[in-house]
């Protein structure tokens, strides 16, 4: 089931790469359909999920496999290494409550970003190409149970998108494609490091050698080998690898001052590609936080809790505080990401149940509403050719079905009641507020929703209340490559949202509002997991052990 | 003066070579291989065809079989320990005919020789005499057979970096790679000739008992070494002698770039592995008696100037085969961290990198004279758009500079893995050093995907769509080095199970 779900893409693309380059049509179906059948897995494996197991470690009795579900294990690769033993590799999959969440949504957004490539027309064959790779890949990060297998999934990741912003992407599109690529490198070598050092430190309880499992790797009582470099003794070499890894995900969130890439690679990937990126690939960093850097290094974790929330806060305020500056819809959007994906660090310092769940949360909910945000972005960019906000002026009187989605998007995006947003931010605060270690920094973050709500409302009334901007507005010709020519005038009833853009937009409505209402099917997945989680972080079991 | 030897005793030294000769037959089939391609080279004379080079491959390929013989054989020394037959020999045997063969199908392809020379006499001739003296590299274990074999690895690459007679730039490149190559094999032997001073020995196993027993004045035996180091890292192209390395790499014809980049550094490392395991004693080794050098140091040296210099470098290549170049030199500071470890386990990593680094430099030469049969260019700039006119080069390229960076899934990154993996067993002690590998290698990526940039990014200068046929042939060899690359970057066991049978060498057993 999660091997299947893993490669169907990458099976599309070699379907693709049988069907002649001129036949664009049939390649977008194929990637359509593999995302429609990898959502229909996603479904399968969201109802055949038993919120009761926890998952995170290794199950009752030290079963190997822990209470993760929907497991395949194999042999991948066995060295003999001489005096060293061997090298296992296993090809381990398997979801508990957070790995599935994010399944269901990288199944969601890659779906909803095969529908908005429709657009591309550019080489379409090697842009799906590249685009099912990169979706096999994001799907093999979030079910991978072996540090090696991960790692691969990771790294694969890379050079698809690098050539998806790089080919498809607007003007400056070098530059921000090869700075997304050398930052994530750069964190992803180091991890490599702490990869093998920690495979050196761990045995697996159920066989007596080293693994790379990070189910096996999540119990503590696992680094049991004497004289080995992140033995539970090596406390500097531990909080060396903590941080390492802790830098290699922030990276990824980006997390300041890592984030400079970010707002670079958004404004020149072209739209569906900053809906994977903001949907999905950011939430690996944490995610990656998650399962890796606090379970296997816990101690460190809580040492730590208060510097990664006053990064959380930081990250908050500060991507706020740009998005407030940007005259540019995109990186408004971009920079509200980065805040945004504040508030998920912000909710994992808190080191609580709460705190916790929300962040969680936080991450489904930041990636369905970030993905509507970039798509509607790209709609109105696709129509006007300009994404700079005070070119526009009144577009509600114009366009009046895509302003209710931009109200319901943007409003989700700021947290208002009733909206998913709302909820996780709640709870993100809850958690921080009810630890001793984030009380002062949830109190200086919550300034961040009222930038938050500024830039949002701000930009909201700028373009779409009020009177058409008069200097700029008129001037805009739609279709400047020289295909239609209609002019600003005329685009009443003509330029609101398609067929297409609807079928993207409204099941992203419809989950944001549902969700807001009755968020229990994504926290009823969340909680037995999560609170686990808290419990292998939480000095209580060290010292029991 | 000398005493003639006594009857009995030449009758035990002819019993003692004509059982020898039974372990040298590999070799014995090569030099008749060479000799063989002459006779056809004279017989053929003025017939364009493939005949010279469809007689190497199928020569080559039959000494595969001879090589494989040599299994079942007792590890140990022959011709008086002028030369060893142990694993380790064994994997640089098949290293070297498998690096001659791609060579050959290389050139084959490689329109540039149709234009620059009449005759390929000689050229297949050469490279089977390189491959000869290369394996006698990896053999020796005698400080005189060390210097003839790589005296005659070293005359047939010049004469090959010269192949292109009329062409300045591969004449420019013969001449310095003999010059340079003249310098560092004079260092070497003066090198030897104090070790002779030292140990009355030329053999490398009775050497190290020889200083093991009576040890040795320390500063004479640094000397010796940095002497001895001077002619090895000329063969590996390790920094500080790496000089010769970009402009012989530019300016040779590519086939042979692309054959001294694998196979002549390879054989520097086989060399360079044995004398310093075998010969030298380390200090860090048991006994701890103080007798040995330091020579890690300067292996940890040259690797980390190399790793940083030559990725630096690199950066600001504009043409691609001094790029390829730069990165070569890198490469070999990364193999000298497997060196470093000095177990097994390092050994294996950096036999396990000596392949993978065969597959995936192949391959981008491969792609790089495909390309320049096309446009007859090596330079960046005129990569631009090729990646749409040849998808499949483009890709191939592509993944080829991927495994060079060391990313998964390709066989470059278990390479890596291998490596870093055999340094962090050791501990501490040498993450600093893997530290820095890591952060190169970062370095390497931008300079690597500047042609991938070049050539899906940006727009050619030329509006021509056109696309390019490469033609069957190439597309295949193409098609199964790139899958290869990718394969063993999946499943890796096969490769690194013969690293590790391989890493057994005669006269000195690694932890």
């Amino acid at each position: 089931m999660l091997s299947l779900i893993v490669f169907l893409p990458i099976i599309a693309g070699l379907v693709i790469l049988a069907v002649p380059s001129s036949q664009k049509q049939i390649i977008r179906i194929v990637s359509l359909l593999a995302a429609l059948a990898q959502g229909v897995l996603a479904v399968l494996i969201w109802r055949g999920y038993d919120p009761s197991l926890p998952g995170i470690t290794a199950g009752p009795g030290g079963s190997a496999l822990g209470s993760f579900q929907f497991v395949e294990k194999l042999p991948w690769i066995s060295l003999n290494l001489g005096g060293f033993g061997s090298l296992n590799i296993e090809y381990f999959l398997g979801v508990d409550g957070i790995s599935v969440t994010m399944v269901i949504l990288t199944a969601l957004v890659s779906a909803i970003g095969v529908l908005s490539s429709w657009t591309i027309q550019k080489q379409v064959k090697g842009y799906f190409i590249l685009y099912n790779l990169l979706a096999s890949a994001m799907m093999g990060c979030f079910v991978a149970l072996d540090f090696f297998l991960f790692y691969v999934f990771w790294e694969i990741m890379l050079l698809p998108m690098y050539f998806l912003i790089g080919i498809w992407g607007g003007p400056n599109r070098e530059y921000a494609a090869i700075k997304f690529f050398l930052y994530t490198l750069f964190g992803s070598v180091f991890m490599l490091l702490v990869m093998i050092g920690l495979y050196f430190s761990v045995t697996d309880p159920a066989t007596g050698l080293h693994t790379f499992s990070l189910v096996a790797m999540a119990t503590q009582t696992n680094f049991n080998v004497a004289g080995a470099i992140f033995a539970p003794e090596n406390h500097l070499w531990r909080q060396i690898a903590f941080i390492v890894l802790f830098v290699g995900f922030a990276i990824k969130v980006p997390m300041f001052p890592f984030h400079t890439w970010l707002p670079d690679a958004h404004v020149e990937a072209p739209t569906p590609i900053s809906v994977i990126l903001a949907g999905v690939l950011l939430k690996l960093g944490t995610y990656g936080m998650i399962r890796i850097n606090f379970p296997l290094f816990p101690e460190i974790f809580r040492e730590s809790m208060y510097v990664i929330g006053i990064f959380g806060a930081i990250n908050i305020i500060y991507g706020a505080l740009c998005a407030l500056a940007q005259k540019d819809l995109k990186k408004m959007v971009a920079y509200s990401s980065i805040s945004h994906m504040g508030y998920v660090l912000l909710g994992l310092s808190a080191g609580n149940s709460e705190g916790m769940v929300g962040a969680l949360y936080q991450m489904f909910n930041h990636g369905t509403i970030t993905a509507m945000l970039f798509l509607l972005v790209g709609v109105i960019y696709d129509r006007a050719h300009t994404r700079q906000i005070d070119k526009f002026g009144g577009l509600a009187s114009y366009m009046p079905v895509y302003a209710a989605v931009v109200t319901i998007a943007w409003f989700a995006s700021l947290g208002l009641p009733g909206l998913s947003g709302f909820i996780s931010e709640a709870l993100v605060f809850v958690g921080a507020f009810s630890s001793e270690t984030t009380r002062p920094i949830a109190m200086v973050s919550v300034l961040g929703i009222v930038f938050g709500a500024a830039y949002l409302l701000w930009s909201l009334q700028r373009m779409f209340l009020g009177k058409r901007n008069d200097d700029a507005a008129y001037d805009l010709e739609v279709g400047q490559d020289g295909h239609e020519h209609i002019h600003f005038h005329d685009w009443k009833g003509k330029l609101d949202l398609d067929g297409r853009e609807l079928a993207m937009l409204v099941p992203l409505v419809v989950i944001t509002i549902f969700l807001g209402i009755y968020p229990m099917p994504v926290l009823g997945m969340l909680t037995s997991s999560i609170n686990k989680l808290v419990q292998v972080l939480s000095p209580v079991v060290m010292s029991q052990m | 003066m000398f005493e003639l030897p006594s009857g009995a005793e030449i009758q035990g030294i002819i019993a003692s070579v004509q059982g020898s000769v039974g372990f040298f037959i590999p070799e014995i089939y090569l030099s008749a291989l060479f000799m063989l391609l002459i006779v056809v080279d004279l017989v053929a004379k003025g017939r364009k065809n493939n005949l010279l080079a469809i007689t190497t491959l199928v020569g080559l390929a039959g000494s595969t079989f001879f090589i494989y013989q040599q299994h079942g054989l007792p590890a140990g020394e022959i011709f008086f320990g002028m030369y060893v037959l142990d694993e380790f020999a064994l994997f640089f045997k098949y290293f070297f005919v498998l690096s001659a063969i791609v060579a050959v199908v290389v050139t084959m392809a490689d329109e540039q020789f149709d234009r620059e020379v009449k005759s390929m006499g000689e050229y297949y001739a050469l490279i089977v005499a390189m491959v000869i003296g290369m394996i006698m590299m990896a053999s020796s274990a005698d400080l005189i057979m060390i210097f003839l074999s790589m005296e005659l690895v070293s005359f047939t690459g010049y004469i090959l970096a010269g192949y292109f007679k009329r062409n300045a730039r591969s004449s420019e490149a013969a001449l310095k790679y003999l010059v340079y190559g003249a310098v560092s094999s004079g260092l070497m032997l003066y090198g030897f000739s104090l070790i002779y001073g030292i140990t009355a020995q030329t053999n490398i196993i009775k050497i190290s008992l020889e200083l093991a027993a009576h040890g040795s004045d320390s500063l004479v035996m640094i000397l010796a070494t940095l002497l001895v180091l001077a002619g090895f890292g000329y063969k590996i192209g390790a920094v500080p002698f790496h000089f010769w390395s970009p402009d012989v790499y530019e300016g040779s014809p590519t086939p042979v770039t692309a054959y001294l980049s694998v196979a002549s550094k390879a054989a520097g490392f086989a060399l360079l592995m044995r004398f310093f395991y075998v010969a030298i004693p380390h200090a860090a080794l048991p006994p701890e008696d103080k007798l040995g050098i330091d020579w890690l140091s300067l292996l940890m040296i040259l690797s980390v100037a190399s790793m940083i210099y030559g990725n630096v470098v690199a950066l600001w290549q504009k043409n691609v085969k001094r790029l390829l170049a730069y990165s070569s030199i890198a490469h070999a500071g990364y193999l000298l961290l497997g060196i470093l470890v000095m177990d097994q386990f390092g050994t294996q990593a950096t036999l396990f990198y000596l392949l993978s680094y065969f597959i995936m430099n192949f391959g981008a030469f491969y792609v790089v004279i495909l390309i320049s049969n096309k446009t007859g260019s090596e330079n960046l700039d005129d990569y631009r758009g090729l990646g749409r006119k040849m998808p499949l080069a483009g890709a191939a390229l592509t993944v080829f500079l991927i495994s060079l960076v060391g990313l998964p899934p390709t066989v470059g990154f278990i390479g890596k893995l291998m490596i870093f993996s055999a340094l962090l067993t050791k501990g501490s002690l040498y993450i600093w050093i893997a530290l820095v590998g890591i952060m190169t290698s970062v370095i390497s990526l931008y300079y690597y995907m500047l042609i991938p940039l070049n050539m899906y990014l940006r727009e050619s200068k030329q509006p021509d769509e056109k696309s390019m046929n490469l033609g069957m042939a190439p597309r295949i060899i193409l098609a199964f080095l790139m899958i290869l690359t990718l394969y063993f970057g999946l499943f890796f066991t096969p490769l690194s199970d013969f690293a590790k049978y391989s890493s057994a060498m005669f006269g000195i057993t690694l932890q």
